[in-house]
């Protein structure tokens, strides 16, 4: 809602200048987005009349003026403008005159006539976006040597206020001025608007057929009407002002009545209406080309506006083309309706429409202004188009229109939300300053809410009225008391916190991508991956949900690497969506990505490129978090978008919980990264999950160990070797120790080189070399049985 | 016996010259080992009269004494002058840099979301988090915005069909803890919001921090308190000006938008808060008592009231941050600056 501050002063004018005047407005909830002068900056430009007018003697296009400004001596001008003419009233920048832009306005000569000064078009003074066609032509009524800035006022600026959508009684002067006044307790002066006594019986036929969308409808036939007529200058700058384009005499004065008083209207050509008026809902599949050249398919659940051929307009949205008011107008059918907000809601926008009128009627518009503002229309179009009105045709629907409601506010509430007791007189001013009526009964107000509020119907919302104007910065503050409450605490599982502050001491980054990706990445990492798609994405390459943070970290690395970043390694958590929507799930993932040296540069260290274990070290050390990294497997797996030898799946106790892998040379080079990319995810809940310690006593007694070098195959996974040797090497092992896997000089090709450390304490004796040497043969035995190993001599 | 002195004299001066340890060594055997010189002396006191034995016995010994102090000094100061030349040869260049990984960060938004968990953790607040493809009833219906309210048009949604979409707030998740714990209540909800907007100062997916309070006699001033402690805290500034301006949200009433003075010019009008001197941080309320009976509380017994705050912005206006989509193209060159 964007209004002239003058205007807005002449129905409430408290002694504030326009920045605190804004402020007072912000303050009461209606939030000032900007204020704007309504005029560049000029000066030096008057009302001058045009007295004599004659062809330049040297140029087709150019005239020769003579124009009086005031000053008692003609001065002449050159103008080039075709519409010129005398008698004219013009604004007239004086020599020495300086115009928007700092063009400054001196002596010259065109083609050899001296021109002192310049006759403005509307445009040329910022008045007018674009080029104007031709100088502006003022009104007679305009005081020669005036100042034209005084003359129109335009040391004014435009108040924008931004409103939120249950205060759609704020979309008028009126509103504002009711609350400027309430806020900053100014009286509030209504213009007033008289009765407009009909001078014939013409009326044109109203049948309201949807009571429920249309409780209240009213007519007005004004016939002979000249509709070439042009509004009134001071109408047509308060509409500009409020960033209104002035179009015809019709059309201005329903836009300036809604601004003034809120209330839509709509003007059609009499001529084109056929039988009567009808408000109804529309038949499926009936057409209607609206008035901006849309044509479109209506349904039952439009409410529309008909006469006997078909639907005129969609109700309290916008007109039809062929029922408005044209240059051809000779007689008009003025409409002043309340809808209801519910027939109106949504209805603009299922026709991709959002217009000043579906925006009132959405939000609620008063429905006892209805009258006061056809007759304000009225009367402000016979001044301008002249025309016979005829009465008033109404109907009225008792039953549908909304209900005055009355709101109970008990005291002891009202003092325990706020946390302080307002005064009696402070909540009756309020109440009053809002045209709210209250009685008191005891310790209850009994409020009479007003009709143009729709917002307001419960006690809640008379406590928030009375805080708001009251000052919410006058309130108390207080600390909320509470009970101390100590809650247990679940130790045995990691907070997400703790896990990513690990990853960061592992020298990786957090990133944060979107959750929606390129559906191309994503089937390129997860060809059979199905997640669900928005059904109005921002963008193609933000349409669907992610369904493995692989994608979001992959496309956070392409961005670095394309920015010579060289070592990249960053890491995840979030969300990742699986399925269709009817069976999705949403889980929490942890994920990791590695590439490029495995040192940062340094004076000291090799410039080596990562590899699988390096991100396996970095995620094992994530797993012993949890305290059983027993539970944990790796288990050689294909995936789709990893190396098909380089990529494990990981499971906890069994169940898969993510992937780990060197993303494939494939995958790699249809996304054009040339080095080695090696990445990880898993669940978060496999990672946070955790166990309590439990202590075991320390042994007294020494402890014994034996390193054993084994020759197996290559093709033998180490780690299921090892578990078979553990499971072997008896209760006693305490520790053991992978120190070496080898293969090459001194191993027969094929085979490879597995040497381990096992240690073993008894808790009460000192073991026996006897015992070692049988716990050795056995496991031995054991490796040899189910891998083939051998001990190397 | 006579040569005594000048024995004792050659001995000291072979003892200055002694230049290391093993020269000091062969000093100490040539004049006091067993062989040595004045141990020679000593042997031969056996040639001397009864009464001349004593007294000689005495003057060899004191000089011998003298002697092995002479040759532990000089010991002591040749031991130092060794160590300090081995030292010497031990220096490193100590600004050189250490070696093994530096450590790397949080992103800004995390660290920002974390610091505002913990403020109100200190408090008794819990962390609640939920889904983010939300229903229809979580995200609109149950915060008392029914289908067609002027309300939806607030918040671009993102949809997946006519009942399921990406949240737009986290007040879904306060929704579900009002559903499922009795009060009082206290928690924050972080995470992932998304809207259907993408410009200058809009990015499609941002963070929230939503928070609620619901007990018997909780009140608005109660909101006001809390908001004013948490802004002082989080900005760490405790005469930064905080105002309360009426507004509207379906879900609370009374409503406010919360403003801070701009913390980039101090209020006195610069670019940021657009010459206004005032930072809008954040939108709060009491608790509707729709949203209440929506979930199953009882609006006369309990009051709650509630807030909400985009991570982003505070994290920009605490940071300095200027463009808001930096967040997202997770540039090492900017994730590092929050090391």
């Amino acid at each position: 809602m964007k209004f002239s501050e003058a205007w807005l002063r002449e129905w409430a004018s408290p002694a504030l200048e326009t920045r605190a005047l804004a402020d007072a407005i912000t303050m009461a909830g209606l939030e000032v987005d900007a204020i704007e002068p309504v005029a560049a900056a000029f000066h030096g430009v008057v009302v001058a009349t045009v007295i004599d007018k004659s062809p330049h003697p040297d140029a087709d296009k150019l005239n020769v003026c003579q124009v009086d400004d005031g000053s008692g001596e003609p001065v002449q001008v050159v103008c080039g403008a075709p519409n010129v003419d005398v008698g004219q009233r013009v604004p007239f920048a004086r020599v020495g005159a300086v115009l928007p832009d700092d063009f400054k306005i001196k002596k010259a000569k065109l083609r050899g006539v001296e021109s002192r000064g310049m006759i403005c078009s509307a445009s040329e003074l910022g008045l007018e976006e674009g080029h104007s066609e031709g100088i502006y032509v003022l009104s007679p009524d305009a005081p020669t040597g005036q100042d034209f800035r005084t003359w129109l006022g335009l040391d004014d600026h435009a108040i924008d206020v931004d409103l939120t959508p249950n205060r759609g009684d704020c979309l008028s002067l009126r509103g504002v001025a009711r609350e400027v006044g309430s806020v900053t307790g100014t009286k509030v002066s209504e213009p007033t608007v008289s009765t407009v006594v009909a001078r014939n019986n013409a009326q044109f036929p109203v049948s309201v057929r949807d009571g429920e969308g249309c409780p209240r409808y009213l007519g007005r036939v004004i016939r002979d009407v000249d509709v070439s007529a042009k509004a009134p200058l001071w109408m047509r700058e308060r509409l500009r002002r409020s960033g209104i384009r002035s179009i015809d005499p019709a059309v201005d004065v329903t836009n300036y009545v809604m601004l003034e008083l809120g209330q839509p209207m709509h003007a059609f050509d009499l001529d084109s209406l056929e039988g009567g008026i009808e408000v109804r809902r529309a038949v499926v599949g009936e057409r209607l080309t609206l008035l901006d050249g849309q044509e479109v398919t209506l349904d039952d659940s439009t409410l529309v506006i008909a006469d006997r051929s078909g639907p005129l307009a969609i109700a309290g949205v916008m007109g039809g083309e062929s029922s408005g008011v044209t240059p051809r107008t000779r007689h008009l059918f003025l409409e002043a309706a309340f809808f209801s907000p519910l027939a109106v809601a949504g209805k603009a926008r299922d026709f991709g429409l959002h217009t000043d009128a579906s925006h009132r009627f959405e939000r609620g518009v008063d429905p006892d202004i209805t009258r006061t503002a056809m007759e304000r229309a009225t009367e402000l179009l016979l001044s301008i188009v002249g025309g016979a009105p005829g009465p008033i045709t109404e109907v009225r629907n008792p039953a549908t229109l909304p209900h005055r409601s009355s709101v109970e506010l008990r005291r002891d509430r009202l003092t325990s939300c706020l946390g302080v007791r307002l005064a009696d007189e402070e909540i009756q001013r309020i109440f009053r300053s809002l045209g709210m009526t209250s009685s008191v009964s005891g310790q209850t107000w009994h409020v009479q809410v007003p009709s143009w509020r729709f917002d307001v119907s419960i006690e809640e919302d008379l406590i928030e009225e009375l805080a708001r104007i009251h000052g919410y910065n006058r309130l108390p503050a207080t600390r909320p008391e509470a009970r101390l409450w100590l809650k247990a605490d679940d130790e045995a599982t990691q907070p997400l916190k703790r896990l990513r502050r690990h990853m960061v001491s592992r020298g990786y980054q957090e990133a944060v991508t979107y959750s929606f990706v390129s559906p191309e990445l994503q089937s390129l990492i997860v060809p059979e991956g199905v997640s669900p798609a928005l059904a109005n994405p921002i963008s193609s390459d933000m349409s669907v949900m992610r369904h493995s943070l692989f994608p979001g970290l992959i496309k956070a690395l392409t961005h670095n690497l394309n920015r010579q970043q060289q070592r990249v390694r960053l890491f995840e958590t979030g969300l990742v969506f699986q399925g269709a929507l009817d069976d999705l799930i949403q889980t929490p993932m942890f994920g990791g990505l590695i590439c490029g040296p495995r040192s940062a540069e340094g004076w000291s260290v090799s410039r080596e490129g990562v590899d699988f274990f390096d991100l396996k070290g970095d995620l094992e050390s994530l797993m012993a978090m949890t305290g059983c990294m027993e539970e944990w497997t790796f288990v050689p797996a294909p995936h789709p978008a990893l190396h098909p030898g380089r990529s494990a799946r990981l499971e906890r106790d069994g169940v898969p919980v993510g992937w780990l892998g060197a993303l494939h040379p494939d995958v790699r080079s249809q996304l054009d990264i040339k080095p080695d990319v090696y990445v990880f995810e898993v669940e978060q809940e496999a990672l946070t999950r955790g166990v309590i310690p439990k202590f075991t006593p320390l042994s007294r007694y020494p402890e014994v160990r034996r390193d054993l070098a084994f020759l197996v195959d290559e093709g033998v996974g180490v780690t299921p070797l090892v578990e078979a040797i553990r499971a072997q090497a008896g209760e006693w092992l305490t520790r053991w120790q992978l120190f070496d896997v080898y293969q090459g000089a001194g191993v027969e090709e094929g085979t490879k080189s597995v040497a381990l450390g096992l240690t073993w304490q008894h808790p009460s004796r000192t073991l026996n070399d006897e015992e070692i040497n049988q716990l050795i043969a056995d496991v031995v035995q054991a490796a040899q049985a189910r891998f083939g190993a051998r001990l190397r001599s | 016996m006579d040569h005594l002195p000048a024995l004792v004299n050659e001995a000291r001066a072979a003892i200055a010259a002694a230049e290391d340890a093993q020269a000091l060594d062969q000093v100490r055997v040539r004049f006091l080992g067993k062989k040595g010189e004045i141990t020679a002396l000593l042997k031969g006191l056996g040639r001397l009269s009864a009464e001349e034995r004593p007294a000689a016995g005495e003057r060899i010994n004191e000089a011998k004494q003298a002697l092995q102090a002479d040759l532990d000094q000089r010991k002591q100061v040749i031991d130092e002058a060794a160590l300090q030349a081995k030292l010497e040869t031990e220096r490193i260049d100590v600004t050189l840099p250490g070696r093994g990984e530096i450590s790397g960060g949080l992103h800004p938004v995390t660290r920002t979301l974390e610091r505002i968990e913990s403020l109100f953790q200190h408090i008794g607040f819990e962390v609640a988090v939920g889904p983010e493809i939300e229903d229809d009833f979580h995200n609109f219906e149950a915060l008392n915005i029914p289908a067609h309210h002027p309300a939806r048009g607030m918040a671009d949604t993102f949809y997946f069909d006519a009942t399921r979409l990406l949240r737009t707030h986290t007040s879904p998740v306060q929704v579900r803890t009002m559903q499922s714990q009795e009060p009082p209540i206290r928690i924050v909800c972080p995470g992932r919001v998304y809207r259907s907007d993408s410009d200058l100062t809009h990015t499609p997916m941002f963070h929230q921090v939503e928070g609620l309070l619901v007990d018997e006699g909780v009140s608005f001033a109660d909101l006001k308190g809390t908001i004013a402690d948490f802004l002082h805290a989080f900005f760490e500034r405790d005469d930064l000006e905080v105002r309360f301006r009426p507004s509207y949200f379906p879900f609370t009433e009374p409503s406010a938008e919360v403003d801070i003075q701009c913390v980039m010019c101090r209020g006195e009008g610069c670019r940021v808060c657009s010459q206004s001197g005032w930072l809008e941080v954040m939108g709060c309320g009491m608790v509707h008592p729709a949203v209440f009976r929506h979930s199953g509380i009882d609006p006369e017994r309990y009051t709650g009231f509630a807030f909400g705050m985009g991570a982003e912005r505070l994290a920009m206006l605490r940071y300095g941050v200027n463009d808001l989509r930096l967040f997202f193209d997770n540039d090492l060159r900017f994730l590092s600056q929050f090391n």
